[in-house]
């Protein structure tokens, strides 16, 4: 039997290893494909200074790379070392996206970033181009994987339990790869990855502009940022909604739980705006809602419904009881394989074999389970929900301030007068955490509301975890916890460093400046024209 | 022989290829880490004996990577058991391991030498460390690890973390580090000139006799030690679990593939022979030479490893019958097949790729450069 409080601290040590590794995977992502972009229009127009903006940015894209680096060889490992029984349960089928990560991804990009970094002085300019592009495909390529895994845990295609091995096991690698799931979410957390970067470089340069130094690099890093963000956060909205249709309909619990639904309702649904749920009474309290919303965005339709929790708690009673009998077909069949007649027993069960684990939390001989634990492991389909709730609207909102940012930002900077409005510079800098925090609160979504599951319906999280003691937990939770202190403290000292000390040349005047494509006409009438290095 | 089999073996053999690969690149990365303080007394000869890993130390950690989702891909059972198992030695492995992105990345960004100390002292442990517990955990395979399974595979260590540092699987870190020490040192030869060079020359022969010792005296160990035997099993290529097989325990067992086998005798004579033109080549100031016949060294020990375990990959010592083998611990055939058609690709692509970079970066590092260069580390 598990140690509740040992998977208390798995799940723990967990959330905080993988949300640290986001807050630099985003930026990786982002700033790669910005990098190429940028060297792209150096090796077109053959113009110095963005050789400078391709260097500089690099720069910070090398800080922020070596801790998603560290952090994400924790995660490689963490599914064995925390999430034993889940790793051999359901490895068959989610060991192998993992290892063509390494294969088709993360060798490309760590291959690559050192020939990024040290062959500015060995290879050809184009070679070079091609060398970052390279960088940028990796990292686009191991967010593809990695999420194709997780979107199986999300909703589980492609696969199915062999008695004989007592694990699920692949049945179509198409499908496994081809979910709609896996897709819809390969491209809104990708996007968002752009998102990321877009702001990054946009919110530093407009601290250059308001502090008038590195002006040329700051005006063209921006306008390219701005026109990046604005498509890139168009896009993060139209996927999400995506998202929110297709994994509606895949894990409604986790629909319940971003909207708040205690009470199945009928169509047209309203939505609720604002809302203090409360898990224990299972009601909202001062619920501030918008009649008809709901239907139409979560079905695209008045029509559409969707069930709230008291539907999916009894649903889940009636799985569970016809679950149990498929975990008492395999534990007979695990001392006696091949039994004809437990076999039967089983396949006639096997579609709720996930809901007979859950009980089993309660009453570890199933076939004795009684109403009463039925009954609590029901209750147990109900992940937390305010956080979700929360977590959820915080997304949204940032998302739709971003977009208002990034739709103003272009309008300034197509207009050239960007940078005399210090009122929205400074914005820009403030802007810096927003995609970070977006992006924590979308997994923070994505992940709670998979609870109670690892494996959405097939594998409960309470099962899931190694069997260790409670001191190793906390040995090794404080352990991750001091030490990633420590690296973050480092990087954001050394970041800070490098974005306050700048490019490195003063680079003067460019001669070219007035063909240049990217920044037309009044660029040299900016307020700061006179003191532009400082 | 049925094509289920045959992909369990491909896969079995591939993983070797694979650890091979991280033990020599990532190796070298880690043994120039561990004499990082020795071969460079200044800060410019530690910083020119850093950059000539600069530019693939990030590409070469794939292979790590990679072992362990190939692991994870084909032997699930295996990285599920025995990665939990080792629990404290993985912490161990993983916080050591972390610390050199940051080493490597961050070290020369600030001029204080407190600092650039700091992060030189962090190389060091993140390049020894990992390679003792890689080589340890080796040890403990053929000494069998106290692990078993319930009904539903949930797996329980009930060994000690102490347990996994006992003294045959010290013997076998100490020579994973000293093959590592002697990648490094030739790696060093390579790239450097001067001095750095000739300390780099002194600690190549010095590992390399070493190595060859630690490795002879794990042999006759593992002669004296109780071997696995399968007596019964569902075979191999059938679905099955641990929990249906007879183990015996016999002493010397572990040299019966190589007593049925004879030509497996090749593989412990791969790696002496490695060893032994290391230090011929080293001597002789052939640098690259001695560089391939380290790699040699590198997959005659780990193939000598895994021809002597064959068919066991995870012994139990608390349990010998619930052992983790090749046919008990695979994926099924169609992850198996699909996996391999991905490695049949994606492989030969990477090495292609990698020897590209490592063409590019060909050459000697020079001071004067590294110090004006400000994209060097
Ligand atoms: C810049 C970051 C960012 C922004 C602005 C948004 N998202 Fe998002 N969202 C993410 C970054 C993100 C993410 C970090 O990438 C997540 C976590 C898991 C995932 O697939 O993407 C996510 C998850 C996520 C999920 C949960 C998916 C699941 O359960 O698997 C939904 C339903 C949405 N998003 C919907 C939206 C909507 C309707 C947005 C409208 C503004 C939005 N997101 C903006
Ligand atoms: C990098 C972005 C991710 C973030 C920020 C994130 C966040 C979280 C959080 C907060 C939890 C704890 C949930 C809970 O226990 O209540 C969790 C659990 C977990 N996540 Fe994710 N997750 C991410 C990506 C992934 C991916 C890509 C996978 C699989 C490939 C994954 C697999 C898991 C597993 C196995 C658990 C532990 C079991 C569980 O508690 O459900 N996560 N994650
Ligand atoms: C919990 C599951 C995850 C695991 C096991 C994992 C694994 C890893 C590993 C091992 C690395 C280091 C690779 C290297 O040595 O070069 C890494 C870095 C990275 N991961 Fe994650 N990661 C996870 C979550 C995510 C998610 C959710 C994404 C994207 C959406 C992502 C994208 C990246 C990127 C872009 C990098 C940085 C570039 C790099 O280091 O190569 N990872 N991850």
């Amino acid at each position: 039997m598990h140690d509740i409080t040992v998977v208390d601290l798995s799940r723990w040590q967990f959330a905080i290893t993988v949300l640290y590794h986001f807050l630099f995977v985003p930026l990786t992502l982002g700033l790669s494909f910005m990098l190429a972009a940028m060297e792209t229009v150096y090796v077109t127009t053959g113009k110095q200074i963005y050789r400078e903006i391709a260097q500089f940015w690099g720069k910070l894209f090398l800080i922020n790379f070596a801790l998603g680096v560290a952090t994400g060889l924790t995660m490689e490992f963490e599914f064995g070392t925390n999430w034993s029984f889940y790793s051999s349960f359901v490895g068959d089928i989610f060991g192998a996206p993992l290892a063509i990560e390494g294969l088709m991804a993360f060798f490309l990009e760590a291959t690559f970033v050192g020939m990024m970094v040290f062959g500015w002085d060995r290879l050809k300019r184009g070679q070079h181009l091609a060398v970052t592009y390279m960088v940028a495909l990796g990292s686009n390529l191991s967010a593809l994987w990695i999420l194709i895994a997780n979107s199986f845990m999300q909703n589980p295609q492609g696969a199915t339990f062999n008695p004989a091995t007592m694990r699920m096991e692949l049945t179509s690698f198409t499908q496994l790869i081809f979910s709609h799931d896996a897709q819809a979410k390969f491209v809104h957390t990708s996007i968002a990855g752009y998102v990321t970067g877009a702001i990054f470089v946009a919110g530093i340069s407009a601290w250059y502009m308001l502090k008038g130094r590195h002006i040329e690099l700051a005006r063209r890093s921006f306008r390219m940022a701005v026109l990046f963000g604005v498509l890139s956060t168009a896009g993060v909205i139209t996927l999400g909604d995506a998202l929110g249709f297709v994994g509606g309909q895949a894990q409604p619990s986790k629909l319940a739980a971003m909207e708040g639904l205690w009470k199945s309702e009928a169509a047209p649904m309203p939505f609720n705006l604002v809302a203090f749920p409360s898990q224990k009474e299972q009601v909202n309290h001062d619920q501030l809602q918008i009649p008809y919303a709901l239907s139409l965005l979560v079905t695209h339709s008045m029509d559409g419904t969707v069930p709230g929790f008291d539907k999916l708690e009894q649903q889940a009673v009636g799985r569970i009881k016809n679950g149990i009998p498929a975990v008492e077909a395999l534990q007979t069949l695990a001392s006696k394989p091949g039994d004809a007649a437990a076999l039967a027993q089983f396949r006639a069960h096997e579609k709720d074999l996930g809901y007979g684990f859950l009980v089993q939390r309660y009453a570890e001989d199933v076939s004795k389970a009684t109403d009463a634990e039925i009954g609590t492991a029901a209750r147990d389909i109900i992940p937390e929900v305010a956080p979700i709730f929360w977590s959820f609207r915080a997304m949204v909102a940032m998302g739709l301030a971003m977009l208002a940012f990034f739709v103003l930002a272009v309008i300034f900077s197509l207009r050239n007068d960007i940078v005399r409005q210090r009122w929205f510079l400074k914005i820009a800098v403030w802007m810096i955490p927003v995609p970070f925090l977006a992006c924590e609160a979308g997994w923070l979504v994505a992940e709670l509301g998979r609870q109670p599951w690892t494996v959405y319906g097939v594998l409960p999280t309470w099962m899931s975890a190694s069997t260790h003691s409670v001191g190793y937990m906390i040995f090794s939770l404080v352990g991750f916890v001091g030490l990633y202190t420590v690296f973050i403290i480092a990087e954001m000292y050394l970041m800070l460093r490098a974005i306050r000390k700048g490019p490195d040349e003063p680079h003067g005047d460019d001669p070219d400046r007035d063909s240049d494509p990217m920044l037309n006409n009044s660029a040299k009438a900016g307020p700061f024209a006179g003191y532009a290095e400082g | 022989m049925d094509m289920y089999t045959v992909f369990q073996i491909v896969w079995w053999i591939l993983l070797g290829v694979l650890l091979s690969g991280l033990a020599v690149m990532v190796g070298m990365d880690m043994g120039v880490g561990t004499i990082l303080r020795y071969v460079g007394r200044s800060d410019l000869e530690r910083r020119v004996a850093l950059n000539i890993i600069g530019p693939h130390w990030e590409g070469n950690q794939v292979w790590f990577v990679l072992g362990g989702g190939a692991v994870f891909a084909a032997f699930p059972l295996i990285y599920a058991t025995a990665f939990s198992g080792f629990y404290v030695v993985m912490l161990l492995l993983l916080w050591s391991m972390i610390l050199r992105p940051l080493g490597f990345e961050y070290r020369s960004k600030l001029p204080s030498a407190r600092w650039r100390g700091m992060w030189d002292w962090a190389l060091f442990i993140s390049g020894l460390v990992p390679m003792v517990v890689f080589g340890a955990a080796f040890g403990n395979l053929f000494e069998g690890v106290p692990f078993q399974f319930s009904w539903n595979l949930t797996s329980t260590y009930t060994g000690s973390f102490l347990a996994l540092l006992n003294p045959f699987a010290i013997l076998c870190g100490l020579l994973s580090a000293s093959l590592s020490v002697f990648m490094g040192s030739v790696t060093v030869m390579n790239g450097a000139e001067g001095v750095i060079y000739e300390r780099g020359r002194k600690l190549a022969r010095f590992s390399a006799v070493l190595a060859a010792v630690l490795f002879a005296v794990g042999g006759f160990w593992v002669k004296g030690m109780q071997g696995y035997v399968l007596t019964s099993s569902p075979g191999a290529g059938v679905p099955q679990t641990p929990l249906q097989q007879v183990v015996t325990l016999i002493d010397g067992a572990w040299f019966g593939n190589l007593h049925t086998h004879a030509w497996l005798w090749l593989l412990p004579a791969l790696g002496f022979a490695g060893m032994l033109f290391g230090l011929l080549a080293a001597n002789a100031r052939r640098s690259h030479l001695a560089w391939w016949s380290g790699a040699m060294a590198w997959v005659g020990v780990i193939a000598t490893a895994g021809a002597a375990l064959f068919p066991f990959m995870l012994p139990s010592s608390s349990e010998p019958a619930q052992s983790l083998t090749v046919w008990n611990s695979s994926s099924s055939e169609l992850t198996l097949t699909w996996m391999f058609g991905f490695a049949v690709v994606f492989v030969p692509l990477i090495v292609w790729y990698t020897s590209w970079a490592f063409y590019v970066m060909r050459g000697k590092v020079k001071a004067e450069h590294v110090a004006a260069d400000e994209h060097s580390y």
